[in-house]
Order: structure tokens, then C-alpha cells, then sequence
């Protein structure tokens, strides 16, 4: 009994005391805005990387190498700063939108080569069907291909989101207060490293676990033209 | 309608089409029969450029199409292509198949492309399959709606690339009977296949091709009933 009670104790302390789970409530907040941000550009950086590694042009190839080359080849917690400190110093946007702009450059280099191989598991003859109707290669690409691909991306693109979701808890080192920051201060103020580190842990997996229900909902959706 | 001169095609050191010269007539329905790898699917292919050649030129409606400048895409519109394994588009129901083409290409309203379509799917005898995807139907069936979405672009000319190659013997015949009605239309039509039986029939001419060159040219009699060429010989022997 007396275990329980000091549990009681500490959980007082540590997330009803001082409206310290509003701290968390908003550091859900900030996580989910960055997170969902960068995943939306990082797909926009993705495609555009993975059309240009998929070109019959050298220049181009060469852009797309050169890009995935450096973000794989680079620590996510030092692009974020360089975005933050170097690159967007002088930009007085919100620090999120800068977060969430540093982690879709990152997510664009993975995302470029999801999408890349999605597009190249679609069979060449449905580009040909397309285009010996008389559609150009980009109505093609948009029309036929890409939609295709998009199955096979999905799975693997939903991995990545739940990868950004993750990786978005070093966002305290611009100073945004997101999930991992908010345990962080409560660990700090209340001497207890126990509860609001295990809290953290348990709200990234209950959020996650959430978006992996939903991303196998939607797949079921994109696969609905297979069923005989 | 249709004039190649001089065309030669290789891939990397394998030289596929050696000098091919030929002329197709408006209404002809000429069949390219020979042995694998005689180059008759490569030759079908450099009609409508989804194989450039190295050199010679492709003449169709009084316009050279292999050369820079020339809109490929407006070229390719009047001319349908059916291919040996479908390709149709898995993820649009048998009806979205048929219409994107004339509807992305401003050539129909969705309106008019449905008619289109529904009139299309009653020549192929599916017209009960609008609403299903490629995955829920046969061989034979799949085919029959690759003619189909060729035809919703109102081509003037059809190619075939060995259309009944892949499919079971049984599912065979409603294909030919399709490709028969066409031509029977007036359809000019380029066909590659092995069906001896279809070539005699429906074709208006043969071209027996061997060794990436076409051997002999003439009509089902003459090259059935009474070839002249040592290698045609050799090989209707075989096939007949």
C-alpha cells in the first residue's frame, strides 16, 4: 500500500501539479505540427529528388545524388541546426515552421528513394500502353505510373512518417518544447526521472500506434482494385 | 498510309532490323509472321516510335515521324497499339481504362467518351464488365478491352504485337474474333502473331520476316500455297 501511495504521490508531482500535463498536452501539439509538416514537404522534396534521379538528364542525376548524399551522410541533429542557426537566422518565421522545414530536407533524401524504387516497380509496359495513346510522358507519369506506384510506396512511406515522428524529438535543441522537452522539464523540476520519461515513452507509442491504424486503414483503401 | 525506309534497329551489338522497306495501304491488314527474334515485334514497335530507330525513316500519313520536332504524341494518337501482355491500367475499372486517353487529351467530354465506351464494350461482347477492374477478368477478356481502349482514340491505324500470345488456347478465339470484326470494318491493321490460321484468313497480306529482314511479301496464297523463299518454306514446315 505504501508502494501505491508514493506511485500516487509521484504522479501528482509529476503531471497534476503546476498544470504540468499541459505542458505535455502542448508538446503533443508541437510534436504532431512539425512532424506532419515535414512529412507533407519531405514528400513534395521526395518526388521532386526522385524525378531528378530518375532523369535521362546527368545534370539533374547529379543534383539528386549530391542531395542524398549529404543528408544521409549527416547527422539529423546537425542539419537541424545548421537550418535553424545558419540558414534561417535572420527569417523571423515561427520556430516550428523552421524545425519542420530542416526535417523535411532530411525526410526528402529517404522519401526520394522510396518513391524512386515505387516508380520503377511499376511494369515498363504500362508506360508504353500510356503513351501509344498519345499521352506525353508527364500525363503518363501522373496519370498511369505514379498512381500505381503509390501502393507500393505506401507502406514504406508510412514507416518513414512514423521515422519523422521519432526523429522530431530533438527538436528542444532550437528551444521548441515538443513531447521529449516537455518530459525533460518535468524530470527536471520534479527530481524524477521515472514517470515523465516512461509518460514520454508511452504517449509517442500511443500516438504512433494511433497513425499505424490509420496508415493500414488507407493502404486497404488503395488496394481495393486488386480484389478478384 | 504507312512508309519505312531504309529502317535498321540494334540493341547495343545485336542487330535486330537489318534494311526493312515497306509500304502499307490504307484498308490493308498486313500479318508479319517468322521465327523468334526475326525482328517482326521491334518492327511493329518502330511504327510508332516506342522503339526509336538507329537510321532510316518512318513515313505515316505523308509525314517523316523520326525525325526532331515532330509531335510524337499527336502521331501516336491515330495510331492504337495492342500489346502481347494487355497493359491495362490496374488500377482504373475497365470504363476508366477506356476513357482517360480521349478525355486527358481534350479529345471527348467524359460524356461523350462514356457513349464511346459503352458502344466499344458491346463490339468486344464485355459489356457487363464497365465497372470491373483488370484483375477480375480472363486473359481473353483483358485483350478484348486492350482493343477496346485502343479503339476509344479512333486511331486509323491498329498494331498488334502478337495479341493472343500469352492467352489459353480457349480464350484464343474470342480475341481473333474481335480483331476479325475490325478488320472487316476497314481497319487498317498491322499484326504480329503466330496464328497461321488467322493470317490466311483475315490478312490481306503476309510478310514472312527472318534474320531482321523481311524475306517474302504476298498474299496468304501465295505465301502459304506456294512460298517461294527457301527460309519461308523451312518455316511454314514447321508451323503449318
Amino acid at each position: 500500500m505504501a508502494l501505491f501511495a508514493s506511485f500516487q504521490d509521484d504522479f501528482i508531482k509529476c503531471f497534476i501539479k503546476d498544470d504540468r500535463y499541459k505542458l505535455l498536452l502542448s508538446g503533443i501539439g508541437v510534436t504532431i505540427k512539425v512532424a506532419l509538416l515535414a512529412a507533407i514537404l519531405g514528400i513534395i522534396i521526395g518526388f521532386l529528388i526522385a524525378l531528378c534521379n530518375l532523369s535521362k538528364k546527368k545534370g539533374l542525376n547529379l543534383i539528386g545524388k549530391i542531395y542524398t548524399d549529404i543528408i544521409r551522410g549527416t547527422p539529423s541533429v546537425t542539419q537541424l541546426m545548421l537550418v535553424y542557426f545558419v540558414v534561417f537566422a535572420s527569417v523571423r518565421w515561427e520556430k516550428w515552421v523552421i524545425a519542420a522545414i530542416a526535417f523535411s530536407i532530411n525526410s526528402g533524401a529517404y522519401v526520394s528513394e522510396i518513391i524512386r524504387a515505387g516508380i520503377l516497380s511499376v511494369d515498363k509496359g504500362q508506360t508504353e500502353a500510356g503513351r501509344s495513346l498519345g499521352l506525353n510522358a508527364k500525363q503518363t507519369m501522373m496519370s498511369i505510373v505514379v498512381p500505381q506506384a503509390m501502393k507500393n510506396i505506401f507502406p514504406a512511406l508510412g514507416n518513414e512518417f512514423i521515422t519523422l515522428i521519432k526523429e522530431t524529438a530533438i527538436v528542444g535543441y532550437v528551444g521548441l518544447v515538443d513531447i521529449q522537452k516537455a518530459g525533460d522539464f518535468i524530470k527536471s523540476a520534479t527530481y524524477k526521472p521515472f514517470l515523465p520519461l516512461f509518460g514520454t515513452a508511452v504517449i509517442y507509442f500511443v500516438l504512433i500506434k494511433l497513425l499505424t491504424i490509420g496508415l493500414a486503414k488507407i493502404e486497404a483503401g488503395l488496394r481495393k482494385s486488386d480484389v478478384r | 498510309m504507312i512508309d519505312v525506309k531504309h529502317l535498321k534497329k540494334s540493341f547495343n551489338d545485336l542487330e535486330v532490323l537489318s534494311d526493312i522497306n515497306e509500304t502499307i495501304d490504307e484498308g490493308e491488314v498486313v500479318v508479319v509472321i517468322g521465327p523468334s527474334g526475326s525482328g517482326k515485334s521491334t518492327f511493329l514497335r518502330c511504327l510508332n516510335l516506342l522503339e526509336t530507330p538507329d537510321s532510316g525513316e518512318v513515313w505515316v500519313d505523308n509525314e517523316q515521324i523520326n525525325v526532331p520536332g515532330v509531335d510524337v504524341n499527336r502521331v501516336r494518337q491515330k495510331m492504337g497499339m495492342v500489346f502481347q501482355h494487355f497493359n491495362l491500367f490496374p488500377h482504373l475499372t475497365v470504363m476508366e481504362n477506356i476513357t482517360l486517353a480521349p478525355v486527358k487529351l481534350g479529345k471527348m467530354t467524359k460524356e461523350e467518351a462514356v457513349k464511346k465506351g459503352k458502344e466499344l464494350l458491346a463490339t468486344v461482347g464485355l459489356s457487363e464488365k464497365a465497372d470491373a477492374y483488370p484483375a477480375q477478368l480472363s486473359g481473353g477478356q483483358k485483350q478484348r478491352i486492350a482493343i477496346a481502349r485502343s479503339l476509344a482514340m479512333e486511331p486509323e491505324i491498329m498494331l498488334f504485337d502478337e495479341p493472343t500470345s500469352a492467352l489459353d488456347p480457349e480464350m484464343v478465339g474470342d480475341v481473333l474474333d474481335v480483331m476479325k470484326k475490325l478488320a472487316k470494318s476497314g481497319m487498317t491493321m498491322v499484326v504480329v502473331t503466330h496464328e497461321m490460321g488467322f493470317a490466311r484468313e483475315v490478312g490481306t497480306r503476309i510478310l514472312f520476316m527472318d534474320g531482321g529482314l523481311v524475306m517474302e511479301s504476298g498474299t496468304p496464297e501465295q505465301i502459304f500455297d506456294n512460298p517461294q523463299n527457301e527460309r519461308t518454306q523451312l518455316f511454314l514446315s514447321k508451323v503449318l
